[in-house]
């Protein structure tokens, strides 16, 4: 189908293209919420991993971690929500937060615990991630662009 | 294609072309490189609170990857101080040349079968097979650092030039890989001029300076991948025929029809080291850090094998099948090797876009160690500047999983419009279009991989 005459210069399908990202990017999605529940997790920590290394709970979840040290002294540290708590071994020590905030944040352990510890990482998803979800559809978008910018 | 030629500003050619602003900077960076070796050596082992670790594999790297690479393509490589000692002994100067040359390099030719990246590929592939060690462990980065130190002067003493920085770093390898992105550039002003003038002094040398310690000869420079930026060539020119300039991004790439199989092969391995980098170091899987740590064990054999194979074997593979499928679609006669190499220059921008995604991710996550480490860089219990007891801090860590997006997705579309770019060169539209296709869902299915990996 052959675009308006207005729509033909090629500024105007960029600004298409814009048009289309910018709604992928943030156009709101609303999905069905589970009702907020309280979870409760145990998490191992022990050098250098989380178990569980994944842990996924619904937006609005009261959620609890208690963060138990098997070996030596380690924290955690969760991204996105700015939080932290510290364990000694034998001492666990908890952590509660409503996850209000979406998406998949990384934890990872605050204490330097041996040599792998900046690299000790776990995964808290809440709910669904939509910023992934977002960027892969925009990469659709930006292969196409892309391609489509040098057409000849 | 526009360029502003910086050389036309007084001060800044001045700058350029005196060797004392170069030689400060290279010495400062050489106490600072054998002071890492030295904190590797007989520093704490506690990496977070080593010299070695911190400012070597945090501050350096993300200065490097984040600016250097990016915006000044081998601007590292113009202070870089790993050849230095090797020059000061092969010239038997340090500032400029001297006549007769009292050095004691025996200046041989580097083996032409070894004029290539061969040996800069495997250097690197051999580093990222150990990196979790390498990374990690003071004393592990200090006698990786002093190797690189040794095996320069080595080099240096026995071959011509800067043998060690063109055939040998990897981290030259990559630099030079990159830098056909950066908005920097030397290049000659006017190659008439070149052909006219007898003595190519820019190569062969002068009082003025040395023949380009590189081995590129300036005039028939069109990539930013072998020119180090050390400037001896701005020093030898008689004809003011020189300049570095300010240029577009990305200028080396579009229909570049001499990319050969090594380079290919460089632009693959450092696109599936990050892939691998981000699954390893990035990734919750505590299994695979412990099994990529654990160097001699039955299971970092099994790590390696896939790792050699993912790196070296799988990616390469998918890659070719990809260009394969775009000639077989579009009916294009040209021989699938040539193609595999045109089309792998799309994999620069790709590439780059994950090694800054994923040096967002640790870095600012780590940055915070550079205070307490400035302060106690042996990790004995000084306080020289008072941070010491800086606490551990992210930052930016909310802003991070935007940041490599946006990242990520300028990278997929640079290379998406390359590879059509490479596509439309001799073959009409529809064609070039079928060509294109199943190479740019490669670059596609890549980021998504990444994407998962990284922000998942």
């Amino acid at each position: 189908m052959a675009l308006p005459p207005v729509l033909r210069r090629p500024h105007r399908k960029w600004l298409l293209w814009g048009i289309a990202g910018l709604a992928i990017a943030v156009v709101p999605v609303s999905l069905p919420a589970a009702r907020p529940a309280e979870r409760h997790v145990r998490l191992e920590a022990s050098s250098f991993a989380f178990a569980p290394a994944v842990i996924a709970v619904n937006r609005g979840d009261r959620v609890t971690l208690e963060l138990v040290a098997t070996d030596v002294v380690h924290g955690l540290y969760l991204d996105g929500y700015d939080l932290s708590v510290t364990a000694d071994p034998g001492q666990p020590a908890t952590l509660s937060f409503v996850a209000d905030r979406p998406g998949t944040f990384r934890f990872r352990c605050s204490v330097t615990c041996g040599p792998l510890h900046p690299f000790m990482i776990g995964k808290l998803r809440v709910g669904s991630n939509g910023l992934l979800w977002r960027a892969v559809a925009l990469s659709v978008l930006a292969a196409v662009a892309g391609a489509w910018s040098v057409r000849r | 294609m526009t360029r502003l030629d910086l050389t036309r500003v007084p001060y800044v050619k001045a700058l350029l072309v005196s060797r004392w602003p170069q030689l400060l900077v290279r010495a400062a960076a050489l106490g600072g490189f054998i002071f890492a070796i030295l904190a590797g050596l007989f520093g704490t082992p506690v990496g977070s609170r080593n010299f070695s670790i911190i400012v070597v594999w945090i501050a350096w790297w993300a200065l490097l990857m984040l600016v250097a690479v990016p915006l000044l393509g081998r601007g590292w490589c113009s202070i870089c101080p790993i050849p230095m000692p090797g020059e000061w002994l092969q010239q038997g100067a340090v500032l400029g040349p001297r006549s007769p040359s009292p050095g004691r390099g025996q200046r041989r030719r580097w083996p032409r079968a070894l004029r290539n990246i061969w040996v800069q590929n495997g250097c690197f592939v051999l580093l990222a097979l150990f990196s979790a060690v390498v990374l990690t462990q003071p004393l592990v980065t200090a006698l990786v650092l002093a190797a690189f130190l040794l095996v320069a002067i080595g080099t240096g003493l026995a071959f011509e030039r800067r043998a060690f920085c063109r055939h040998l770093c990897p981290v030259g390898g990559f630099i030079g890989l990159y830098s056909q992105l950066s908005p920097i550039e030397l290049r000659v002003r006017d190659t008439s001029v070149c052909a006219g003038h007898t003595e190519k002094s820019c190569y062969t040398g002068s009082a003025d300076g040395y023949g380009c310690p590189w081995n590129v000869f300036p005039a028939t420079m069109t990539t930013n991948a072998y020119c180090g930026l050390c400037m001896e060539c701005l020093r030898t020119c008689p004809l003011d025929n020189v300049i570095i300039s300010v240029r577009p991004f990305g200028a080396d790439l579009p229909g570049r029809r001499g990319t050969r199989m090594d380079e290919a092969y460089k632009a693959l391995i450092m696109l599936g080291s990050a892939i691998v980098y981000a699954a390893v170091f990035l990734g919750p899987w505590g299994w695979l850090k412990a099994t990529a740590y654990s160097v001699g064990s039955a299971a970092w054999w099994g790590y390696a094998v896939v790792f050699l194979t993912a790196v070296l074997g799988a990616l390469p593979g998918l890659f070719y099948l990809a260009v394969r499928g775009g000639k077989q679609l579009s009916g294009s006669t040209l021989a699938t090797g040539r193609a595999f190499a045109r089309y792998a220059s799309a994999l620069v921008p790709l590439g780059l876009a994950a090694w800054i995604a994923f040096s967002l991710s640790f870095v600012f996550a780590s940055a915070s160690y550079l205070w307490p480490v400035l302060s106690d860089p042996m990790g004995w219990g000084w306080d020289v500047l008072g941070t010491a007891g800086t606490d551990w801090s992210p930052y930016f860590s909310g802003l991070v999983p935007g940041l490599q997006v946006v990242v990520l997705l300028g990278g997929l579309w640079w290379a998406s419009a390359m590879t059509r770019r490479i596509a439309a060169d001799g073959h009409a539209r529809d064609q070039a279009a079928r060509q294109a296709l199943p190479v740019i869902i490669f670059h596609l299915l890549v980021t998504v991989g990444l994407l998962w990996l990284l922000v998942g």
